[in-house]
């Protein structure tokens, strides 16, 4: 440690204390020569404005400058605002390519803004280095400031320097003489009315009030880490789950990230919008206006549990935990995690039928229907006629050699090579059906599969969602609004009156709200003989008004 | 019901009006300042007319929560009159704490040109999509507005601070700056205007036209066209036609607007000019003589200080509960949550200046102004321009 300064007043502050922590007399020269003190930490030793020697002075000098927090927040808002020109890549549409779409869409200036990286901007690292410094800032700005800050208040003693009254803002003197002695017992009344805590020594006595508002500012910023250490924790695994899950009606699925011990069944997609008729009369202009209006998205869902030991092979036992009307707003909880109505999709294809048709006569010698998500390999008629799928395209196209191939496994343009068997044509003849077209690439067939229909059904799409982050962040928001309020909401005051020789000296100082201050302090010395403090500072806001 | 509410709301309007009449006989009285001591008559009358007028849009509010069956917060018409209402709630309860007239005189214009604003797209009550019904759509969205509500009182007293303390007589870049503001001001008058010129007579032109994406899309416009779509085609000849082309990825209609707003602003302002003979805020200026700019000050610094609680716990907390029901993520950098981040930011970094840099009296209200300009941009540009995910704050 350095060197201590000791006050006149027997009371050994830290090096760098500007003002003495317990009688508050000017220990700077340079100080000395101001009209007014500088309250704002109350003159403590901060230690970046003490030392800045070593690497580590710098860097915690660099941080706890306000300066640099305010800069620092107000690169942040003007990079966050940047990434609102464009829609970021989540927003775009999922089947368009980034590099095309900006240019396609927003010309030149599209193109510039996906080349630097604008169009995933929240994730780029140099975002997330603004955040992380702005945090760091929090951290320094705030020890920097709360520890000698708690010092000074707490050791404060109750008469205070001349020379630190004669500096306050409100301040005045008056000669002993004129003041009734009852004065002070009046004016002690009143002030316990207004709710300030008395404390006396030596005749003087020291008024103060809502000390805690002065660490609202802390503790907000405690708030903030911890919110940001939260949003931090989504990337250590195991604490945030992100799936998209897709589920048919009727279709039974494990629900992922849950190690398979949970399961969900899709009993039915709702979708309902307003119908003029049956809402209320309020409505009726607005539907007409705006045309459909959706008014709700609804699967029907069954939760299961898996009960027991599964064995490789086998369908694994499950037994209902509830059945759940899942809506938006709405969401399933279960565990750790929950399902969100999140999207979904019409009339999805589910079955195909067709029936096995001679060209010419259009005998037909057998129906057979497709279930499109698990086709069979082979459907057997009567009389010896039999139909083998050879291959099957859900999503068919042909690619550049002109091979049918499949996009993905979602059944939107079903395609099949069939092999058709009949007591003519034992070996089989071959077909390729798609929906509108029939190719039969060794000549003429005898036989077709002639199209019957379709069946459709809808599919929900289901965010699963685990995010343990969440109290985390819930606790860093309450810290942050308590703090914040406290701050805000409170204003710590303080009034000295102190018997000097044969004068009363007064002063007065609030961290904020100075006309509140000014109120009270009418109302505490009206009638008293006791002057009332003048604002000080009123001349030299003047001055350098003019300056300006 | 529904007309009852919408009766309502004129009548709250009427009563910001006569209100602000009051505020500006208060100020203008002579005997008053003589005495210059407290509010005077007129300013007494003012605020009670201010007290009315809330009641009766209090009274809108209630009525067409009840015809709807959820809170009056769902669209754009009206979040913008609950948010004059708020500003004007929170206006009330500061004068009287801080009894000043001239903050009426400034507030009630503002609340006006809000709601003004508000009455210029669509007005029918709408029923709820999906991800609105949710009890969240009460609180996070009144608890939002309230908070840009108090906030926006600081750019009130910024206003009416810089009026006073800048020297208008001069052309120094802060004055020029303030009368830029104004004009910005005198523009959504001329919005309103010039909307309600055309809508009452019925105006209607329209366009076909090809979008970005290659899909035909029909443009309606209610003011006669200077700027049509990209190769667009004009389906009513008989009205007037575009005189210039948009390129392609600029919406036609919305520039339309904004240049017909210009314009009337525009013509607005140099009509004032070539009465009055001065510039807006040197026109002002004497209403903002009897100002105690210390009080002013610190009116607009209390006024951030507690509205920045209730806009965080609003746009900020609230909003996040309800994203993470709603949309299954507390956060998803959509461009109203981004632009609620910035206020917040710009508001905390207001905090910061004042509390550390001590800046005082012209910077701070500046930053007040600035602040507001920011909720505006949030409110206007994001909602109609920007859109995303709360684009249904849009119609």
């Amino acid at each position: 440690m350095m060197k201590q300064v000791k006050c006149e007043c027997g009371h050994v502050n830290p090096h760098g204390t500007v003002l003495c922590e317990s009688c508050g007399r000017v220990l700077v020269e340079e100080e000395k020569s101001k009209k007014l003190v500088d309250m704002r930490y109350e003159g403590s030793a901060r230690r970046s404005q003490t030392y800045n020697k070593t690497i580590i002075d710098k860097i915690w000098n660099f941080f706890s400058s306000v300066k640099v927090g305010v800069t620092l927040i107000i690169i942040t808002l003007a990079a966050s605002a940047i990434g609102t020109i464009f829609p970021q890549e989540m927003y775009i549409p999922p089947t368009e390519n980034a590099s095309v779409y900006y240019e396609d869409q927003y010309g030149f200036a599209g193109e510039v803004y996906y080349t630097l990286g604008f169009h995933n901007l929240y994730s780029s690292w140099w975002y997330l280095l603004l955040i992380a410094s702005i945090g760091v800032s929090l951290v320094i700005c705030s020890l920097d400031r709360v520890v000698p800050l708690y010092r000074a208040l707490k050791k404060q003693r109750v008469d205070r320097h001349e020379g630190f009254l004669r500096r306050q803002r409100l301040y005045s003197a008056t000669t002993l003489a004129s003041i009734e002695e009852d004065s002070f017992e009046k004016i002690k009344e009143k002030l316990k009315e207004k709710r300030y805590n008395i404390r006396e020594e030596n005749g003087s006595i020291l008024a103060e009030k809502n000390r805690f508002s002065r660490w609202g500012p802390y503790i907000n910023h405690i708030g903030l880490i911890i919110f940001l250490i939260g949003g931090m924790l989504r990337f250590v695994p195991g604490m945030y789950v992100d799936e998209l899950l897709w589920i048919r009606e009727g279709e039974t699925v494990v629900i992922p990230e849950t190690k398979g011990e949970y399961y969900l069944e899709n009993h039915e997609f709702i979708l309902e919008t307003y119908e003029k008729d049956k809402e209320s009369e309020a409505f009726t202009t607005a539907i007409e206006n705006n045309g459909t209006v959706a008014k709700n998205f609804q699967t029907n869902v069954s939760l299961y549990k898996e009960s027991g030991e599964t064995i490789a092979g086998q369908d694994p036992e499950l037994e209902k935990v509830e059945d759940y009307e899942l809506r938006v707003n709405e969401p399933l909880k279960f565990e750790q995690f929950a399902l969100y109505q999140q999207s979904y999709k019409l009339g999805e294809l589910s079955e195909m039928s067709f029936a096995l048709t001679n060209k010419e006569t259009n005998e037909e010698f057998g129906q057979m229907t497709i279930d499109l998500h698990n086709p069979q390999d082979e459907y057997t008629f009567e009389n010896g006629y039999s139909v083998e799928l050879m291959s099957y395209f859900p999503d068919f196209e042909f690619d550049e050699n002109s091979e049918p191939v499949t996009k993905s496994r979602v059944p939107n343009n079903p395609a099949f090579i069939f092999k058709m068997f009949s007591p003519e044509h034992p070996d089989g003849e071959v077909s390729f059906v798609a929906i509108q077209q029939t190719i039969e690439p060794y000549g003429d067939n005898d036989l077709k599969m002639a199209f019957k229909g379709v069946d459709t059904q809808n599919v929900s799409a289901l965010t699963v969602r685990k995010d343990l982050t969440l109290p985390i962040l819930a606790i860093g928001g309450l810290i942050f609004m308590i703090g914040v309020v406290q701050g805000a909401y409170w204003n710590h005051r303080r009034i000295w009156i102190r018997r000097l020789g044969d004068q009363v000296l007064v002063a007065g100082h609030t961290n904020k709200n100075w006309h509140g201050l000014k109120r009270e302090i009418t109302h505490v010395f009206d009638g008293s003989g006791i002057q009332e403090p003048i604002d000080q500072s009123d001349e030299t806001t003047n001055k350098k008004g003019k300056e300006e | 019901m529904v007309a009852l509410s919408g009766n309502l709301l004129f009548i709250a309007f009427l009563l910001y009006l006569v209100g602000t009449a009051f505020f500006a006989g208060s100020i203008k009285d002579k005997k008053a300042r003589e005495k210059d001591h407290g509010p005077n008559k007129w300013a007494k009358i003012g605020v009670a007319f201010a007290i009315a007028g809330f009641i009766c849009q209090l009274g809108y509010f209630i009525t067409r929560w009840v015809a709807a069956g959820h809170a009056p917060v769902s669209n754009l018409f009206e979040f913008t009159t609950f948010f004059g209402m708020c500003l004007v709630g929170a206006f009330i309860v500061i004068y009287f704490v801080y009894k000043l007239p001239a903050l009426g005189l400034f507030t009630l214009p503002v609340a006006l040109l809000l709601i003004g604003y508000a009455a210029m797209f669509p007005r029918d009550i709408t029923p709820l999509v999906p991800s609105l019904q949710s009890n969240w759509l009460h609180i996070h969205v009144t608890t939002a507005a309230l908070g840009q509500a108090i906030l926006a009182i600081s750019f009130v007293a910024g206003l009416i601070y810089l009026i006073k303390a800048v020297d208008h007589t001069k052309k120094t870049k802060e004055a020029i700056w303030l009368e830029v503001v104004l004009f910005g001001v005198v523009c959504t008058l001329g919005f309103i205007i010039i909307s309600s010129v055309f809508g009452a007579t019925g105006y209607k032109s329209e366009f076909h036209w090809i979008d970005n994406n290659n899909v035909e899309e029909t443009l309606e416009y209610h003011l006669p066209a200077l700027v049509g779509p990209h190769e667009g085609e004009h389906l009513t000849p008989d009205k007037f036609s575009p005189l210039v082309e948009t390129p392609g990825i600029i919406n036609a209609q919305k520039l339309n607007t904004v240049l017909w707003s210009l314009f009337t602003g525009t013509i607005i302002y140099l009509l004032f000019r070539l009465i009055a003979r001065k510039r807006i805020t040197l026109a002002l200026q004497p209403l903002t003589k009897r100002v105690n700019l210390d009080l002013v000050d610190e009116v607009g610094y209390r006024s951030v200080l507690i509205g920045f609680p209730v806009f965080t716990l609003g746009a900020l907390i609230f909003a996040m509960i309800w994203a993470q029901i709603a949309w299954s993520r507390f956060w998803g950098w959509d461009p109203k949550e981004v632009w609620a981040l910035i206020t917040w930011l710009f508001y905390a970094a207001y905090l910061h200046l004042r509390l550390s840099k001590g800046w005082h009296g012209k910077k701070s209200a500046w930053l007040g102004v600035i602040g507001f300009i920011i909720i505006m941009f949030n409110l206007i540009v994001v909602n109609l321009v920007i859109a995303g995910l709360h684009s249904y704050a849009g119609s």
